[in-house]
């Protein structure tokens, strides 16, 4: 399984997810990533292996480039299946919600 | 509809909490008596519980099984390891689908939150292949649940 670890720490610094959203609109070498960021290029590259390490990304060898792309396998199956379970979860809880209701009314008002 | 969270702890567990505007005692018991039990923890529309074990003691036994009535059917066992009356459960379960999952550690907390409750689960993430199991069964009872709508239609 992917090491859930690794994925949300790469995740939980904004210069990553800003990386992986021009990913989403396709390949681009470390160049074409550097330029929207006031970051230079061996910063960019430090980002890019921690994302790597993650399995987020993916590198091809193109010459002297190594352009970078989205492994979206990376990790789907995980938020597939916390997307199911949250949606187990919240219908259940929203019949406890109104199982609850009927046992437990309104504050007592004063009886009539 | 912000009442749940639902994060990952490291690369093993699960941690949901969701608040509830019933005291601990109510949804503690909720959580633990059959009758209640078979209202609420029923999964997506058109399930049931018929069958609800429900042993709340230390070493108690859980049995729950679920039916579509129309041939889906699956079931969960499991025991418990501590209970604190209106406060906290501990239990282990897995899902039978039909080969048994690794068993999910589950620790349940209820505390009073205002006049309601915060409840906090944490539980196991199962491993992979439970996950894709897992998901197997949910697209079965996804597409059923889209047939049954079809057939409406038609």
């Amino acid at each position: 399984m992917p090491n859930l670890d690794a994925t949300f720490q790469a995740l939980a610094d904004p210069t990553r997810r800003a990386i992986l959203a021009r990913l989403a609109l396709g390949e681009a070498t470390v160049m074409e990533l550097a330029a929207p960021f006031d970051m230079s290029q061996p910063a960019v590259s430090r980002h890019l292996k921690v994302l790597e390490g993650a399995g987020l990304i993916v590198r091809r060898v193109e010459g002297t480039k190594r352009p970078c792309r989205l492994a979206p396998a990376g990790i789907a199956p995980v938020d597939e299946w916390l997307d199911m379970l949250r949606e187990a979860l919240t219908k259940n809880y929203e019949r406890l919600d109104a199982l609850l209701a009927t046992m437990q009314p309104q504050e007592p008002k004063d009886p009539p | 509809m912000s009442k749940m969270t639902l994060k990952t702890e490291g690369d093993r567990y699960i941690i949901v909490t969701r608040r509830f505007a019933a005291p601990p005692e109510a949804v503690y018991r909720a959580h633990i008596e059959p009758e209640l039990l078979k209202k609420w923890l029923i999964g997506p529309e058109g399930w049931s519980m018929p069958v609800c074990i429900n042993e709340a003691r230390p070493g108690g036994k859980i049995q729950y099984e679920w039916t579509n009535g129309k041939g889906g059917d699956f079931y969960l066992t499991g025991g418990f390891v501590e209970l604190v009356p209106f406060s906290r459960i501990v239990h282990i379960e897995r899902m039978h689908l039909p080969d048994p999952t690794p068993d999910n550690h589950v620790e349940t907390t209820f505390a009073p939150d205002g006049s309601g409750t915060l409840m906090t689960m944490r539980m196991t993430l199962p491993d992979a292949a439970t996950r894709a199991a897992m998901l197997k069964t949910g697209m079965e009872e996804g597409m059923e649940a889209s047939y049954v709508r079809l057939e409406g239609m038609i």
